[in-house]
């Protein structure tokens, strides 16, 4: 299905010094099956996709990792931390995603809290400060403090990624002025990641003006994956589309479309 | 002295041949050297050297790959 609008000029979406084309990156975890997953990831049109780091299953040496389902080639993998609770775990972690992978790109998280898996701001700076001293290029998962969000830009990362709310809820976008702000105040990208649950929530937050959205068990816990995947890409497009187009002014009384002349007597 | 060793192979304990290489341990695993990481006793070990670093009693083995995840 053609969705681009030819009226409308986006400005490439760039970061670290990469260049890509969907404003929607996607997760690979949760999903029933390996075959969902990669028709979800398909149907999403991400080019970002990003994977964990774990331990290999040595009593089942022959299930091959995740890497053996999506092509390299065609999917830009973006290694994670996820699980990671201290800022010398993110390290290691980020450290063996670059071994296993092919960037120097980490999605980096420090989780402050097991119940709300909400991010450790102090732990989270200070992993990213020694990653970005080794070249790696950092996106930093954290929550929607604007004061966060500067102090992980001027500690060097390539983007700054708030939730929208916590990791796996689907509770949507609970604050939008804040990741409004962050996006009005920060140079490098903003990508929102963690709680969209539908398309509106994806929709709405691109509407904020962010460069992009990260999500997964929107995708994977959908009863059909695959077809929400369809959704979330319509959704970010049009949401970004919607952001470029410009709302029109928000009035608290009504002004008639039709012409008020040429009524009859 | 036995011709086998203990480890701590992903956490866990392990018997592995004495003098054995990474190398030689991923192969006993039926591991791909391309698909996993090694860390050995907390350092990465790349590749090439793999062939060159021989696992001692008690050292610590961590083989990771890309699983699944958001």
């Amino acid at each position: 299905m053609a969705t681009a609008v030819e009226t409308l000029r986006d400005t490439p979406f760039t970061i670290g010094g990469r260049t890509f084309h969907s404003r929607l990156m996607v997760g690979t975890g949760k999903y029933q099956d390996n075959e969902t997953m990669v028709r979800a990831v398909a149907a999403s049109g991400a080019e970002i996709v990003t994977v964990a780091v774990r331990r290999v299953d040595l009593d089942r040496t022959k299930r091959a990792g995740v890497l053996y389902h999506l092509d390299p080639k065609r999917y830009f993998l973006l290694a994670n931390t996820a699980g990671c609770a201290t800022a010398e775990d993110a390290v290691r972690y980020a450290r063996l995603a670059r071994e296993a992978g092919f960037n120097e790109f980490v999605k980096l998280e420090v989780i402050g809290d097991q119940e709300t898996l909400l991010p450790d701001v102090q732990g989270l700076l200070a992993a990213a400060t020694i990653l970005i001293r080794e070249g790696f290029k950092v996106l930093a998962y954290t929550n929607e403090d604007l004061v966060a969000a500067l102090r992980l830009e001027d500690a060097g990362c390539a983007a700054v990624m708030p939730l929208a709310s916590p990791i796996g809820s689907g509770l949507g976008l609970l604050n939008p002025y804040s990741v409004r702000t962050i996006k009005r105040r920060l140079q490098v990208p903003v990508v929102v990641d963690a709680g969209v649950g539908t398309a509106s929530d994806a929709c709405l937050t691109m509407e904020q003006g962010v460069d992009g959205i990260l999500m997964n068990t929107a995708l994977a816990a959908a009863r059909d994956p695959v077809a929400m995947a369809h959704a979330m890409r319509l959704a970010v497009e049009a949401g970004r589309t919607a952001y470029l187009a410009g709302r029109m002014p928000r009035r608290e009384v009504a002004v008639p479309s039709s012409p008020l002349e040429g009524m009859l007597d | 002295m036995t011709d086998t060793i203990d480890i701590t192979l992903n956490g866990e304990r392990r018997a592995v041949t004495r003098g054995v290489t990474l190398l030689q341990l991923l192969a006993s695993l039926e591991l791909d050297p391309r698909a996993v990481v090694v860390e050995h006793n907390r350092t990465i070990v790349r590749r090439p050297a793999l062939g060159d670093v021989r696992v001692a009693p008690g050292d610590a083995v961590e083989l990771v790959h890309f699983v699944g995840g958001g």
